[in-house]
Protein backbone atom coordinates (compact mmCIF):
# COMPACT_ATOMS: atom_id res chain seq x y z
CA UNK A 1 0.00 0.00 0.00
CA UNK A 2 1.55 3.25 -1.15
CA UNK A 3 1.88 6.07 1.39
CA UNK A 4 -0.02 9.31 0.99
CA UNK A 5 0.98 12.89 1.78
CA UNK A 6 -1.31 15.35 3.59
CA UNK A 7 -2.17 16.75 0.13
CA UNK A 8 -3.34 13.43 -1.36
CA UNK A 9 -7.06 14.25 -1.40
CA UNK A 10 -6.45 17.71 -2.79
CA UNK A 11 -4.39 16.23 -5.64
CA UNK A 12 -7.30 13.94 -6.49
CA UNK A 13 -9.75 16.81 -6.29
CA UNK A 14 -7.52 18.81 -8.68
CA UNK A 15 -7.66 15.95 -11.18
CA UNK A 16 -4.07 14.81 -10.84
CA UNK A 17 -2.91 11.54 -12.33
CA UNK A 18 -1.30 9.63 -9.46
CA UNK A 19 1.69 7.27 -9.71
CA UNK A 20 3.85 5.34 -7.31
CA UNK A 21 7.10 7.16 -6.57
CA UNK A 22 9.47 5.63 -4.03
CA UNK A 23 6.55 3.92 -2.26
CA UNK A 24 4.40 7.07 -2.27
CA UNK A 25 1.23 7.76 -4.24
CA UNK A 26 2.19 11.07 -5.89
CA UNK A 27 0.78 13.39 -8.60
CA UNK A 28 2.70 13.01 -11.87
CA UNK A 29 0.69 15.68 -13.67
CA UNK A 30 -2.50 17.70 -13.32
CA UNK A 31 -3.27 18.81 -16.86
CA UNK A 32 -0.26 18.96 -19.15
CA UNK A 33 3.28 18.06 -18.08
CA UNK A 34 4.73 20.48 -20.61
CA UNK A 35 2.33 23.23 -19.53
CA UNK A 36 3.38 22.75 -15.90
CA UNK A 37 7.04 22.84 -16.92
CA UNK A 38 6.58 26.17 -18.72
CA UNK A 39 4.61 27.60 -15.78
CA UNK A 40 7.70 27.13 -13.59
CA UNK A 41 10.14 28.52 -16.17
CA UNK A 42 7.96 31.55 -16.94
CA UNK A 43 5.98 32.31 -13.76
CA UNK A 44 5.52 30.00 -10.76
CA UNK A 45 4.48 26.46 -9.87
CA UNK A 46 3.99 24.47 -6.68
CA UNK A 47 5.05 20.86 -6.08
CA UNK A 48 4.16 18.51 -3.25
CA UNK A 49 7.49 17.18 -1.98
CA UNK A 50 6.15 15.92 1.34
CA UNK A 51 7.32 12.44 0.41
CA UNK A 52 10.90 13.53 1.03
CA UNK A 53 12.33 12.76 4.46
CA UNK A 54 12.93 15.60 6.91
CA UNK A 55 15.29 14.58 9.71
CA UNK A 56 16.20 16.68 12.72
CA UNK A 57 19.57 15.85 14.25
CA UNK A 58 20.41 17.10 17.70
CA UNK A 59 23.35 16.72 20.07
CA UNK A 60 26.39 18.46 21.48
CA UNK A 61 28.67 16.61 19.02
CA UNK A 62 26.44 17.09 15.98
CA UNK A 63 29.10 18.92 13.94
CA UNK A 64 31.69 16.17 14.53
CA UNK A 65 29.09 13.59 13.58
CA UNK A 66 28.20 15.29 10.29
CA UNK A 67 31.91 15.77 9.51
CA UNK A 68 32.14 11.96 9.68
CA UNK A 69 28.82 11.16 7.95
CA UNK A 70 28.95 13.44 4.89
CA UNK A 71 31.32 13.74 1.94
CA UNK A 72 30.88 17.51 1.82
CA UNK A 73 32.18 19.46 4.81
CA UNK A 74 29.71 21.07 7.23
CA UNK A 75 32.58 23.33 8.34
CA UNK A 76 31.58 25.39 5.28
CA UNK A 77 28.36 26.29 7.11
CA UNK A 78 29.21 29.48 9.00
CA UNK A 79 25.90 31.26 9.54
CA UNK A 80 22.75 29.70 11.02
CA UNK A 81 20.24 28.76 8.32
CA UNK A 82 22.87 28.06 5.67
CA UNK A 83 22.36 24.86 3.66
CA UNK A 84 24.85 22.44 2.13
CA UNK A 85 24.30 19.87 -0.63
CA UNK A 86 26.18 16.64 0.04
CA UNK A 87 26.46 12.97 -0.77
CA UNK A 88 26.29 10.42 2.00
CA UNK A 89 28.62 7.56 1.08
CA UNK A 90 29.23 3.99 2.13
CA UNK A 91 32.76 2.77 2.97
CA UNK A 92 33.29 1.83 -0.70
CA UNK A 93 32.62 5.42 -1.78
CA UNK A 94 29.23 4.50 -3.29
CA UNK A 95 26.45 7.06 -2.94
CA UNK A 96 23.87 6.05 -0.31
CA UNK A 97 21.93 9.25 -0.94
CA UNK A 98 22.26 12.90 -1.88
CA UNK A 99 20.77 15.37 0.55
CA UNK A 100 20.58 18.91 1.84
CA UNK A 101 21.63 19.70 5.39
CA UNK A 102 20.75 22.97 7.15
CA UNK A 103 22.80 24.37 10.02
CA UNK A 104 20.21 25.72 12.47
CA UNK A 105 22.26 26.11 15.65
CA UNK A 106 25.26 24.51 17.34
CA UNK A 107 23.11 21.62 18.59
CA UNK A 108 20.58 21.27 15.78
CA UNK A 109 20.84 20.47 12.06
CA UNK A 110 18.05 19.53 9.68
CA UNK A 111 18.47 17.15 6.78
CA UNK A 112 16.25 16.55 3.74
CA UNK A 113 16.68 13.14 2.09
CA UNK A 114 15.09 11.35 -0.87
CA UNK A 115 11.75 9.57 -0.54
CA UNK A 116 12.91 6.23 -1.89
CA UNK A 117 15.89 6.08 0.47
CA UNK A 118 14.21 7.43 3.63
CA UNK A 119 14.03 4.18 5.57
CA UNK A 120 17.52 3.05 4.55
CA UNK A 121 18.99 6.48 5.35
CA UNK A 122 17.34 6.64 8.74
CA UNK A 123 18.72 3.23 9.74
CA UNK A 124 22.22 4.14 8.49
CA UNK A 125 22.26 7.58 10.10
CA UNK A 126 21.02 6.25 13.46
CA UNK A 127 23.72 3.57 13.44
CA UNK A 128 26.44 6.08 12.59
CA UNK A 129 25.08 8.58 15.14
CA UNK A 130 25.21 6.26 18.13
CA UNK A 131 28.87 6.86 19.14
CA UNK A 132 28.28 10.62 18.83
CA UNK A 133 25.12 10.54 20.96
CA UNK A 134 23.24 12.44 18.28
CA UNK A 135 19.47 12.08 18.39
CA UNK A 136 17.70 11.61 15.04
CA UNK A 137 14.00 12.50 14.69
CA UNK A 138 12.02 11.93 11.52
CA UNK A 139 9.60 14.85 11.07
CA UNK A 140 6.62 12.96 9.69
CA UNK A 141 4.45 15.75 11.12
CA UNK A 142 5.63 18.16 8.41
CA UNK A 143 4.48 18.66 4.83
CA UNK A 144 6.81 20.23 2.29
CA UNK A 145 5.86 22.43 -0.67
CA UNK A 146 8.34 23.55 -3.32
CA UNK A 147 7.29 26.86 -4.90
CA UNK A 148 9.48 27.50 -7.91
CA UNK A 149 9.80 29.97 -10.76
CA UNK A 150 10.69 33.63 -11.37
CA UNK A 151 7.51 34.79 -9.57
CA UNK A 152 7.58 32.09 -6.88
CA UNK A 153 9.11 33.99 -3.98
CA UNK A 154 6.91 37.04 -4.39
CA UNK A 155 3.77 34.87 -4.54
CA UNK A 156 4.70 32.53 -1.69
CA UNK A 157 5.66 35.44 0.58
CA UNK A 158 2.06 36.68 0.33
CA UNK A 159 0.96 33.67 2.39
CA UNK A 160 2.96 34.97 5.35
CA UNK A 161 2.22 37.80 7.82
CA UNK A 162 4.04 41.00 6.79
CA UNK A 163 7.10 40.81 9.09
CA UNK A 164 7.67 37.18 8.19
CA UNK A 165 7.00 37.88 4.55
CA UNK A 166 9.80 40.47 4.53
CA UNK A 167 12.13 38.06 6.28
CA UNK A 168 11.37 35.35 3.71
CA UNK A 169 12.08 37.73 0.81
CA UNK A 170 15.37 38.72 2.46
CA UNK A 171 16.68 35.13 2.50
CA UNK A 172 19.86 34.56 0.50
CA UNK A 173 20.10 31.58 -1.84
CA UNK A 174 20.61 28.28 -0.06
CA UNK A 175 19.52 29.69 3.30
CA UNK A 176 16.52 28.59 5.35
CA UNK A 177 14.82 30.08 8.38
CA UNK A 178 12.01 29.32 10.81
CA UNK A 179 9.26 31.86 10.29
CA UNK A 180 6.41 31.25 12.70
CA UNK A 181 5.17 27.70 12.17
CA UNK A 182 6.97 27.36 8.84
CA UNK A 183 10.55 26.70 7.83
CA UNK A 184 11.18 28.61 4.61
CA UNK A 185 14.31 27.90 2.54
CA UNK A 186 15.50 29.48 -0.69
CA UNK A 187 16.30 26.16 -2.32
CA UNK A 188 14.86 24.00 -5.08
CA UNK A 189 15.32 21.37 -7.75
CA UNK A 190 14.28 23.19 -10.92
CA UNK A 191 17.05 25.66 -11.82
CA UNK A 192 14.72 28.54 -10.96
CA UNK A 193 14.54 30.79 -7.93
CA UNK A 194 12.00 29.83 -5.28
CA UNK A 195 11.31 28.43 -1.85
CA UNK A 196 10.95 25.03 -0.29
CA UNK A 197 8.60 25.38 2.66
CA UNK A 198 8.22 22.88 5.48
CA UNK A 199 5.03 23.34 7.46
CA UNK A 200 2.72 21.46 9.83
CA UNK A 201 0.73 18.93 7.79
CA UNK A 202 -2.50 20.71 8.75
CA UNK A 203 -1.37 23.90 6.95
CA UNK A 204 -0.59 22.23 3.62
CA UNK A 205 -4.00 22.22 1.91
CA UNK A 206 -4.79 25.87 2.65
CA UNK A 207 -1.26 26.91 1.62
CA UNK A 208 -1.63 25.06 -1.70
CA UNK A 209 -5.06 26.59 -2.38
CA UNK A 210 -3.71 30.00 -1.43
CA UNK A 211 -0.89 29.63 -3.95
CA UNK A 212 -3.33 28.49 -6.65
CA UNK A 213 -5.50 31.55 -6.01
CA UNK A 214 -2.40 33.74 -6.49
CA UNK A 215 -1.87 32.15 -9.91
CA UNK A 216 0.73 29.56 -8.92
CA UNK A 217 0.19 26.42 -11.03
CA UNK A 218 -0.15 22.96 -9.47
CA UNK A 219 2.76 20.93 -10.84
CA UNK A 220 3.44 17.20 -10.75
CA UNK A 221 6.53 15.07 -10.52
CA UNK A 222 6.63 14.77 -14.32
CA UNK A 223 7.42 18.47 -14.71
CA UNK A 224 9.76 18.28 -11.72
CA UNK A 225 11.81 15.68 -13.61
CA UNK A 226 12.11 17.65 -16.87
CA UNK A 227 12.95 20.81 -14.90
CA UNK A 228 15.68 19.16 -12.82
CA UNK A 229 17.21 17.51 -15.86
CA UNK A 230 17.31 20.81 -17.78
CA UNK A 231 18.96 22.27 -14.67
CA UNK A 232 21.59 19.49 -14.82
CA UNK A 233 20.65 18.12 -11.40
CA UNK A 234 21.09 14.44 -10.62
CA UNK A 235 18.28 12.11 -9.61
CA UNK A 236 19.21 9.52 -7.02
CA UNK A 237 18.68 5.97 -8.29
CA UNK A 238 19.03 7.11 -11.92
CA UNK A 239 22.24 9.11 -12.15
CA UNK A 240 23.99 7.69 -9.10
CA UNK A 241 23.45 4.99 -6.50
CA UNK A 242 25.39 2.75 -4.12
CA UNK A 243 27.35 1.24 -7.01
CA UNK A 244 28.67 4.56 -8.33
CA UNK A 245 30.87 7.16 -6.67
CA UNK A 246 30.59 10.96 -6.85
CA UNK A 247 33.50 11.43 -9.30
CA UNK A 248 31.73 9.39 -11.99
CA UNK A 249 28.41 11.05 -11.18
CA UNK A 250 29.18 14.71 -11.85
CA UNK A 251 29.37 15.27 -8.09
CA UNK A 252 33.12 15.59 -7.53
CA UNK A 253 32.52 19.24 -6.60
CA UNK A 254 30.57 18.12 -3.53
CA UNK A 255 33.40 15.98 -2.12
CA UNK A 256 35.54 17.99 0.32
CA UNK A 257 38.92 16.23 0.50
CA UNK A 258 40.50 19.16 2.35
CA UNK A 259 41.27 19.23 5.20
CA UNK A 260 43.19 15.98 4.98
CA UNK A 261 42.41 14.98 8.57
CA UNK A 262 38.62 14.94 8.15
CA UNK A 263 37.91 11.20 8.06
CA UNK A 264 34.46 10.98 6.45
CA UNK A 265 32.83 7.67 5.49
CA UNK A 266 34.05 6.71 2.01
CA UNK A 267 37.17 8.90 2.08
CA UNK A 268 39.65 6.01 1.91
CA UNK A 269 37.92 4.64 -1.19
CA UNK A 270 37.72 8.04 -2.92
CA UNK A 271 41.30 9.24 -2.36
CA UNK A 272 42.91 7.01 -5.02
CA UNK A 273 40.15 7.95 -7.51
CA UNK A 274 40.69 11.65 -6.81
CA UNK A 275 44.45 11.17 -7.26
CA UNK A 276 44.40 9.01 -10.42
CA UNK A 277 41.23 10.34 -12.02
CA UNK A 278 37.98 8.48 -12.54
CA UNK A 279 37.82 6.27 -15.65
CA UNK A 280 34.21 7.35 -16.20
CA UNK A 281 32.39 10.66 -15.97
CA UNK A 282 28.85 11.99 -16.18
CA UNK A 283 28.20 14.37 -19.09
CA UNK A 284 25.27 16.12 -20.68
CA UNK A 285 24.04 15.08 -24.13
CA UNK A 286 21.94 16.98 -26.63
CA UNK A 287 20.33 14.87 -29.34
CA UNK A 288 20.96 16.42 -32.76
CA UNK A 289 18.04 14.67 -34.48
CA UNK A 290 14.41 14.08 -33.64
CA UNK A 291 13.75 11.45 -31.00
CA UNK A 292 13.89 11.11 -27.24
CA UNK A 293 16.88 10.04 -25.18
CA UNK A 294 15.93 7.67 -22.35
CA UNK A 295 17.71 6.06 -19.41
CA UNK A 296 19.70 2.90 -20.27
CA UNK A 297 20.17 3.67 -23.96
CA UNK A 298 23.69 2.83 -25.13
CA UNK A 299 26.13 5.66 -25.91
CA UNK A 300 28.79 4.91 -28.53
CA UNK A 301 31.73 7.23 -27.92
CA UNK A 302 34.32 5.98 -30.41
CA UNK A 303 37.25 5.71 -29.91
CA UNK A 304 36.79 6.18 -26.15
CA UNK A 305 34.40 3.25 -25.75
CA UNK A 306 30.79 2.92 -24.70
CA UNK A 307 28.59 4.42 -22.05
CA UNK A 308 24.99 4.59 -20.97
CA UNK A 309 22.34 7.25 -20.52
CA UNK A 310 21.33 7.59 -16.87
CA UNK A 311 18.47 10.11 -17.34
CA UNK A 312 16.95 11.29 -20.59
CA UNK A 313 13.91 13.28 -21.61
CA UNK A 314 12.42 15.79 -23.98
CA UNK A 315 13.36 19.31 -22.91
CA UNK A 316 10.29 21.56 -23.22
CA UNK A 317 12.46 24.68 -22.97
CA UNK A 318 14.96 23.64 -25.66
CA UNK A 319 12.40 21.68 -27.72
CA UNK A 320 14.84 18.84 -28.22
CA UNK A 321 15.99 15.83 -26.27
CA UNK A 322 18.64 16.03 -23.54
CA UNK A 323 20.25 13.50 -21.22
CA UNK A 324 22.83 12.77 -18.60
CA UNK A 325 25.12 9.88 -19.53
CA UNK A 326 27.96 7.99 -17.89
CA UNK A 327 30.75 7.65 -20.45
CA UNK A 328 34.52 6.99 -20.61
CA UNK A 329 36.48 9.91 -19.14
CA UNK A 330 38.11 10.91 -22.46
CA UNK A 331 34.76 11.28 -24.25
CA UNK A 332 34.30 14.68 -25.91
CA UNK A 333 32.61 16.29 -28.88
CA UNK A 334 30.19 14.04 -30.71
CA UNK A 335 28.82 10.64 -29.74
CA UNK A 336 26.08 8.37 -31.00
CA UNK A 337 23.13 7.02 -29.05
CA UNK A 338 21.40 3.78 -29.93
CA UNK A 339 17.64 4.26 -30.08
CA UNK A 340 15.56 1.26 -31.22
CA UNK A 341 18.50 -0.20 -33.14
CA UNK A 342 19.50 3.06 -34.86
CA UNK A 343 22.55 5.19 -34.03
CA UNK A 344 21.65 8.87 -33.74
CA UNK A 345 24.18 11.72 -33.32
CA UNK A 346 24.39 13.61 -30.02
CA UNK A 347 26.64 16.38 -28.77
CA UNK A 348 28.48 16.26 -25.43
CA UNK A 349 27.83 19.36 -23.31
CA UNK A 350 28.48 20.48 -19.78
CA UNK A 351 25.28 20.68 -17.73
CA UNK A 352 23.22 22.64 -16.82
CA UNK A 353 21.24 22.89 -20.04
CA UNK A 354 18.93 25.65 -18.75
CA UNK A 355 19.21 28.09 -15.84
CA UNK A 356 16.75 30.80 -14.85
CA UNK A 357 14.67 30.23 -17.97
CA UNK A 358 17.58 30.58 -20.43
CA UNK A 359 19.33 28.05 -22.63
CA UNK A 360 23.00 27.49 -21.80
CA UNK A 361 23.82 25.20 -24.70
CA UNK B 1 -14.89 8.69 -20.13
CA UNK B 2 -13.15 8.58 -23.50
CA UNK B 3 -14.38 9.87 -26.80
CA UNK B 4 -15.13 6.81 -29.02
CA UNK B 5 -16.61 7.51 -32.48
CA UNK B 6 -19.09 4.73 -33.32
CA UNK B 7 -18.04 4.53 -36.99
CA UNK B 8 -14.50 3.36 -36.17
CA UNK B 9 -13.11 -0.06 -35.23
CA UNK B 10 -10.69 -0.51 -32.36
CA UNK B 11 -8.03 -2.85 -30.99
CA UNK B 12 -7.18 -4.00 -27.49
CA UNK B 13 -3.84 -2.24 -27.88
CA UNK B 14 -5.64 1.12 -28.29
CA UNK B 15 -5.42 1.72 -32.05
CA UNK B 16 -8.41 2.82 -34.12
CA UNK B 17 -9.15 1.84 -37.73
CA UNK B 18 -11.19 3.78 -40.28
CA UNK B 19 -12.11 2.21 -43.62
CA UNK B 20 -11.73 4.75 -46.42
CA UNK B 21 -13.74 4.89 -49.66
CA UNK B 22 -10.91 3.37 -51.74
CA UNK B 23 -10.70 0.27 -49.52
CA UNK B 24 -7.55 1.36 -47.69
CA UNK B 25 -7.67 1.93 -43.95
CA UNK B 26 -6.49 4.81 -41.79
CA UNK B 27 -4.96 3.98 -38.40
CA UNK B 28 -4.33 6.05 -35.29
CA UNK B 29 -4.29 5.83 -31.52
CA UNK B 30 -7.40 6.33 -29.43
CA UNK B 31 -8.28 9.32 -27.31
CA UNK B 32 -7.76 7.09 -24.28
CA UNK B 33 -4.24 6.21 -25.48
CA UNK B 34 -3.18 9.80 -26.19
CA UNK B 35 -4.52 10.88 -22.82
CA UNK B 36 -2.73 8.09 -20.99
CA UNK B 37 0.56 8.95 -22.72
CA UNK B 38 0.32 12.68 -22.09
CA UNK B 39 1.95 15.38 -24.21
CA UNK B 40 3.45 13.71 -27.29
CA UNK B 41 6.87 15.00 -28.29
CA UNK B 42 7.97 12.51 -30.95
CA UNK B 43 6.11 10.36 -33.46
CA UNK B 44 7.76 7.97 -35.91
CA UNK B 45 5.53 6.64 -38.69
CA UNK B 46 6.32 3.94 -41.28
CA UNK B 47 7.32 4.73 -44.87
CA UNK B 48 4.95 4.00 -47.74
CA UNK B 49 5.64 0.62 -49.32
CA UNK B 50 6.53 -1.18 -46.11
CA UNK B 51 4.70 -4.49 -45.79
CA UNK B 52 3.54 -5.26 -42.26
CA UNK B 53 2.06 -8.28 -40.52
CA UNK B 54 -0.88 -8.01 -38.14
CA UNK B 55 0.29 -7.03 -34.64
CA UNK B 56 3.70 -5.95 -35.94
CA UNK B 57 5.05 -2.79 -34.26
CA UNK B 58 5.16 -0.22 -37.04
CA UNK B 59 5.04 3.22 -35.43
CA UNK B 60 6.31 4.81 -32.23
CA UNK B 61 4.64 7.50 -30.16
CA UNK B 62 6.67 9.13 -27.40
CA UNK B 63 5.46 11.46 -24.72
CA UNK B 64 7.67 13.28 -22.24
CA UNK B 65 7.21 10.28 -19.95
CA UNK B 66 7.53 7.21 -22.15
CA UNK B 67 7.85 5.61 -25.57
CA UNK B 68 5.09 3.32 -26.83
CA UNK B 69 4.84 1.09 -29.89
CA UNK B 70 1.86 1.23 -32.21
CA UNK B 71 0.89 -2.11 -33.78
CA UNK B 72 -0.53 -2.78 -37.22
CA UNK B 73 -4.11 -3.92 -36.58
CA UNK B 74 -4.29 -5.50 -40.03
CA UNK B 75 -1.70 -7.13 -42.34
CA UNK B 76 -0.98 -5.16 -45.51
CA UNK B 77 1.13 -2.56 -47.23
CA UNK B 78 1.62 0.95 -45.86
CA UNK B 79 0.41 3.54 -48.36
CA UNK B 80 1.26 6.63 -46.28
CA UNK B 81 2.60 7.79 -42.95
CA UNK B 82 1.18 11.09 -41.70
CA UNK B 83 3.87 13.59 -42.77
CA UNK B 84 2.60 16.30 -40.45
CA UNK B 85 3.53 14.50 -37.23
CA UNK B 86 7.31 14.85 -37.56
CA UNK B 87 7.06 18.57 -36.90
CA UNK B 88 3.80 18.58 -34.92
CA UNK B 89 3.47 15.43 -32.77
CA UNK B 90 1.04 17.30 -30.49
CA UNK B 91 -1.61 17.04 -33.22
CA UNK B 92 -2.17 13.45 -32.01
CA UNK B 93 -3.16 14.84 -28.60
CA UNK B 94 -5.36 17.55 -30.04
CA UNK B 95 -7.17 15.50 -32.70
CA UNK B 96 -6.48 11.76 -32.30
CA UNK B 97 -9.24 10.62 -34.70
CA UNK B 98 -8.70 13.28 -37.38
CA UNK B 99 -5.53 15.26 -38.18
CA UNK B 100 -3.61 13.02 -35.80
CA UNK B 101 -3.91 9.83 -37.88
CA UNK B 102 -0.64 7.88 -37.99
CA UNK B 103 -0.68 5.79 -41.17
CA UNK B 104 -2.75 4.44 -44.06
CA UNK B 105 -2.57 0.84 -45.13
CA UNK B 106 -3.85 -1.31 -48.00
CA UNK B 107 -5.02 -4.53 -46.35
CA UNK B 108 -3.64 -7.81 -47.73
CA UNK B 109 -6.34 -10.00 -49.38
CA UNK B 110 -8.66 -11.29 -46.68
CA UNK B 111 -6.74 -9.48 -43.93
CA UNK B 112 -9.49 -7.05 -43.03
CA UNK B 113 -12.00 -9.85 -42.47
CA UNK B 114 -9.42 -11.85 -40.49
CA UNK B 115 -8.46 -8.97 -38.20
CA UNK B 116 -9.83 -9.14 -34.66
CA UNK B 117 -11.25 -5.63 -34.52
CA UNK B 118 -13.58 -4.34 -31.84
CA UNK B 119 -16.65 -2.14 -32.08
CA UNK B 120 -16.76 1.04 -30.01
CA UNK B 121 -18.92 -0.74 -27.41
CA UNK B 122 -16.51 -3.68 -27.20
CA UNK B 123 -13.52 -1.34 -26.89
CA UNK B 124 -15.34 0.52 -24.15
CA UNK B 125 -15.56 -2.78 -22.27
CA UNK B 126 -11.79 -3.21 -22.63
CA UNK B 127 -11.30 0.25 -21.12
CA UNK B 128 -13.77 -0.50 -18.33
CA UNK B 129 -11.91 -3.70 -17.47
CA UNK B 130 -8.62 -1.74 -17.34
CA UNK B 131 -10.24 0.52 -14.78
CA UNK B 132 -10.44 3.63 -16.93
Amino acid sequence: MARQTPLYRLHQELGARMVDFGGWDMPVQYSSQIGEHHAVRRAAGVFDVSHMGVLDLRGARIRQFLARLLANDVAKLKAPGKALYSCMLNEQGGVLDDLIVYFLNDYWYRMVVNAGTRAKDLAWIREQARPFQVEVTERTDLAMLAVQGPEARAKAAQLLPSAESEAALALDTFVGRELGRWFVARTGYTGEDGFEIMMPAADAVSAWRGLNSLGVASCGLGARDTLRLEAGMNLYGNDMDERTHPFESGLGWTVALAPQERDFVGRAALEPIARDGSPRKLVGLVLEERGVLRAHQKVVAAPAGEGEITSGTYSPTLERSIALARVPAITAGKVQVEIRGKLLPARVVKPPFVRAGRSLI
Amino acid sequence: MSNLPADLKYTKSHEWVRTLADGTVEIGITDHAQHALGDLVFVEVPDAGRVVKADEPCAVVESVKAASDVYAPIAGEITAGNPKLAAEPEVVNADPYGEGWLMRLKPAPGALAAAALLSAAQYQQVLDSEGD
